[in-house]
């Protein structure tokens, strides 16, 4: 059995986002990089788990970055996962990356591709459902439970107010989120472990990028905050109700 | 060349994100001096025709009740034979779970450029420049699509929509469903709960409240405004509520009109999930808590004091005994 987990490079949750070049291009000076917290807590601790109680099953994982991002691949490897590959190309669009994936995921002939629910950069939500669609494999989105039984898996997504499970026989491809696995630290032993593990580098498909970014912008500031006494809750309402219509 | 926008529905109803798609797409083909036309797959209850007050021409159907179960694989190639088949060039899905699913996959499958949470009307002035939400709500990006068939999933509560006269044909389409391999087995639904995602009202919970037992007052508060209930992450962390909650940069990014949050910090992975609310309103006990730099209103207290009066006023504004 044979796991890919894709992981994508993201500025640190705390980071100022702030744009340069006239707005076209993340100003990135200061920023601490990070994997995807989807990618990271969700679907490489599942896989890492699938693991552990397998140890038949094998784990890849794939990011599509440049040369900054092998710092962050490796603390991912810290955690678990037997080798990485990194194809060697920079994209915003998410057809582009998708099919770099799924090439390595069809060559490689992946029974289970993991990803996050999306990244916390560009908010895709949308390499899991692509790469399915390239390699003609079936796609469960929001999962917050997985389960396998030999080739078939069990899957709970989140479904509006509510959930839903289903079954479906591999290949198969998931994004992953919240409930599905816990986060994990990774360990000495770990971070020791994956100096030595394979990270191979690899030139990308040629592929025409669908979608470009024009540029960036900030959201409009807050006027600021008004202030009501804790003693005067009618007053709240009445702004509520009467100035701000929201009630 | 026309504008076709896939709806999604829940238990043979239509969504209320589906209506704000349908507004959307029916001023995006009037951008583009074309007509627009709703895509329904599988069966359902409401009446389709009236689909037409929202803009749109023409309701498609599919009408196969394996269609009521989302395979998103059969689904992205019956919504791909249909744009070929009506020739729509340009579709629209709102960037909820069923969009989450699918409108990627469509988009391979077509090879279109898509654009994913988008929150306002594409620029047609030069290109095709669709804006959207990037860093959780942190910032808007502005994304050109290249290639001529165009895909757009819509960010739920970004567009406001218009109903006004107008009655649509249903047209039911022949087309060859697949099976699925995506077998359902179950569904749990919390029954009455307004979901996240679409609500107007959120009212939200932090570690100030202390503990689970202790979520009375924000519910009863909900309860009065026909809100959904939601909470910071360290909240949903410790099982004092559903996972599902969890609103932020690594939870749910919501947009209602309202969000009421109580006893939480508003740390900035919180804030990225909830800033594009239109109305802010935060209690919290410790006027220096950043959250009051994010908010339009504002109350500095006790939540336990605070929020009993709250609802107590709101149920007098409202009428209710
Ligand atoms: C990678 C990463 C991702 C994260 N993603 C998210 C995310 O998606 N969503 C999220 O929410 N957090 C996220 N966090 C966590 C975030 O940094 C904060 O720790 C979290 O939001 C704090 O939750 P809180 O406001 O409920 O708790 P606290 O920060 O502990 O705040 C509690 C607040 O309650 C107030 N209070 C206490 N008692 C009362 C009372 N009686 N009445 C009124 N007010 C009271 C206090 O003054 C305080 O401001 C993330 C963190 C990291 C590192």
């Amino acid at each position: 059995m044979k796991i890919l987990v894709c992981v994508s490079v993201t500025p640190d949750t705390t980071s100022k986002i702030a744009f340069k070049d006239g707005n076209s291009k993340f100003d990135d000076a200061g920023v601490q990089w990070i994997i995807n917290p989807y990618d990271e807590w969700y679907s490489l601790v599942r896989a890492i788990e699938l693991k552990e109680k397998d140890a038949s099953i094998s784990i890849h994982l794939v990011t599509v970055g440049n040369k900054e991002a092998e710092a962050v691949i490796r603390k991912a490897l810290a955690l678990g996962g037997d080798e990485a590959t990194r194809i060697n190309a920079e994209s915003n669009d998410s057809y582009f990356i998708a099919a770099q994936i799924a090439d390595i995921a069809n060559k490689g002939a992946y029974d289970l591709v993991f990803t996050g629910k999306e990244t916390i950069d560009y908010n895709g939500s949308s390499i899991g459902g692509m790469v399915a669609e390239l390699m003609n494999a079936p796609y469960i989105s929001l999962a917050t439970k997985f389960e396998l039984n030999g080739n078939i898996a069990t899957v709970t997504r989140e479904i509006e107010g509510g959930e839903e499970i289903n079954e479906v026989v591999l290949p198969l491809v998931v994004s992953c989120q919240k409930g599905i696995a816990e986060q994990r630290i990774p360990n000495m032993r770990g971070i020791m472990a994956a100096r030595t593990k394979t990270l191979h580098v690899v030139e990308p498909i040629v592929i025409d990028a669908l979608t470009n970014v024009v540029n960036y912008e900030m959201p409009p500031a807050k006027a600021g905050v008004k202030l009501v006494d804790a003693d005067n809750v009618a007053e709240l309402v009445r702004l509520l109700h009467e100035e701000a219509k929201a009630i | 060349m026309s504008v076709l926008i896939i709806i999604d529905k829940a238990d043979g109803q239509i969504k209320k994100s589906s209506l704000e798609a349908l507004t959307y797409g029916a001023d995006v083909a009037k951008q583009l001096n074309t007509t627009a036309a709703a895509l329904v797959l599988g069966t359902c209850t409401d009446d389709l025709s009236t689909l037409g007050k929202y803009g749109v021409g023409k309701v498609y159907q599919v009408v196969e009740d394996s269609l009521n179960n989302l395979d998103a694989q059969v689904y992205a190639q019956v919504i791909a034979s249909v744009t070929n088949q009506v020739g729509a060039n340009v579709l629209i899905f709102s960037h909820n779970q069923t969009g989450k699913s699918v409108a990627a996959r469509v988009a391979a499958n077509l090879k279109a450029g898509i654009v994913t949470g988008a929150c306002a009307l594409p620029d047609v002035s030069n290109g095709f420049v669709v804006k959207k939400t990037v860093f959780s709500g942190k910032a808007f990006a502005n994304v050109n699509i290249n290639s001529a068939c165009k895909v757009i999933s819509l960010n739920p509560n970004s567009y406001k929509t218009v109903a006004t006269e107008g009655s649509a044909i249903i047209e039911t389409l022949n087309v060859s469903v697949p099976t699925a391999k995506v077998k359902v087995t179950g569904i749990n639904k919390v029954s009455g709960e307004v979901p996240l995602t679409e609500a107007e009202i959120v009212v939200s919970g932090g570690r100030g409240l202390k503990g689970p037992e202790n979520w009375g007052i924000i519910l009863d508060l909900a309860h009065v405004l026909g809100a959904a209930t939601a909470c910071s992450r360290p909240v949903g962390d410790a099982h004092w509520r559903p996972h599902h909650e969890h609103v932020g940069q690594t939870g749910i990014q919501i947009a209602p009109n309202l969000y009421i949050a109580v006893g939480i910090s508003g740390a900035i992975q919180h804030l990225a999930g909830v800033n594009r609310s239109k109305v802010i309103v935060v209690i919290n006990k410790d006027a220096e808590a950043p959250f009051f730099k994010a908010a339009d209103y504002g109350i500095v207290g006790d939540a336990f004091e605070v929020l009993p009066k709250l609802t107590a006023e709101i149920k007098k504004l409202k009428g209710i005994a």
